[in-house]
């Protein structure tokens, strides 16, 4: 086909990928208020890998920047960060990847799984209805079920 | 006011997950190999895949998908070898998506092909958060680069399944150790297969494109 014919894919200042995960956040941040009838988000959990391509400052930063005007406006981002492990395909070994040596140090055959390093997932949010009574809720941990 | 906690464990790039993995089932359906071509800029991703046409015409029946921040210019190169090239402009984005690729795919005519080639945008670091649906990813490195670029950019390396070493015609004129690049790709990924190669000579093509030439084969059985 001829180009021309196909150009332009419209994208909202998606200049730094952080950009479109912080998009991607705010989309399921703003959802999950709208179901629990949040006027304002305070915290957002995040857990995010150390071999995940992310910067917590950018995605801040970005965040920060995108969610102006909405109930999350001024939230804070607490991001744990989560160590690299691996598990050994020969000895089913568990450990921790240091200096990005995906080697098992007990029999050092090739660790072809990655258990953790790569999550950039939202646990949790806290924030506050517009109801008057003066409670803490807790809304449980088994609604949802855990995602990938 | 009531103070809530509501658990949401949820992955934040989901979304982009379903749309690559409804893309990935669209190439299983038609029995079409994808791979996603990554590198930093001007390491050869254009130069392999004008070479990877010349080479496969008559072998395999293929079409590109061009990532690029602004201009068709990589599009139009490989069109002029007579080959079906749909150009996605990112306008300053630093990664292609799952919806690009979905609306890029309509562009085509994707009966009576074996291989996908989606070259993404030239950048060592957000293109390896993002799947698209395909079956492997690819990442290019020139030698001219430097052999410490695994190890800075440790996600790219790890999550490629073939890493190509392009320009090896250079090697004798700079101080680029090819070995620490094997080690070190290889320390990220132990199973990672390595193809050297010069796009600049052709020393080194054939092997790759007999791999991919296997890989189409995989999957047409596969789907046979």
């Amino acid at each position: 086909m001829a180009v021309g014919d196909f150009n332009r894919v419209q994208r909202k200042g998606d200049s730094v990928h952080e950009m479109s995960i912080a998009q991607s956040l705010l989309e399921i941040v703003l959802e999950a208020g709208q179901q629990h009838q949040l006027k304002q988000v305070k915290t957002i959990r995040l857990q995010v890998g150390e071999m995940a391509a992310v910067v917590p400052e950018s995605l801040t930063f970005c965040f920060n920047l995108i969610s102006e005007n909405t109930i999350a406006a001024g939230a804070e981002l607490e991001i744990e960060n989560i160590p690299v492990v691996a598990r050994c395909s020969d000895c089913g070994t568990l450990f921790e990847v240091e200096n990005l040596s995906f080697i098992c140090p007990q029999c050092q055959a090739p660790a072809l799984e990655l258990v953790s390093g790569r999550e950039m997932s939202l646990l949790n949010i806290e924030g506050e209805t517009g109801d008057q009574n003066g409670s803490v809720e807790d809304t449980g941990g088994t609604e949802h079920p855990a995602g990938q | 006011m009531v103070q809530l906690k509501i658990p949401v464990v949820q992955n934040i790039l989901q979304a982009n997950e379903r749309l690559a993995a409804a893309n990935r089932q669209r190439f299983d359906e038609l029995g079409i190999f994808a791979i996603n071509l990554m590198s930093s800029p001007g390491a050869g991703k254009t130069s392999l895949l004008e070479q990877t046409v010349d080479g496969l015409a008559g072998r395999l029946r293929m079409a590109v998908i061009e990532g690029d921040l602004q201009t068709s210019n990589d599009a139009e190169r490989i069109q002029r070898k007579g080959v079906q090239a749909v150009q996605i402009n990112t306008d300053g984005g630093c990664h292609l998506d799952g919806n690009m690729i979905q609306i890029a795919l309509d562009a085509l005519d994707l009966k009576d092909l074996d291989l996908l080639v989606i070259e993404n945008v030239g950048n060592l670091v957000c293109p390896a958060e993002f799947n698209l649906g395909e079956h492997e990813k690819v990442t290019i490195l020139s030698v001219t680069e430097g052999d410490d670029k695994p190890l800075k950019y440790p996600l790219m390396f790890q999550i490629s399944s073939v890493l190509i070493v392009n320009k090896i015609d250079l090697l004798p004129y700079i101080d680029c150790d090819i070995q620490k690049i094997r080690d070190h790709a290889r320390q990220l990924n132990p199973h990672q297969h390595i193809f050297e190669v010069s796009c600049r000579s052709g020393k080194g093509l054939e092997s790759w494109l007999s791999w991919l030439e296997a890989k189409v084969a995989e999957k047409r059985k596969n789907k046979a």
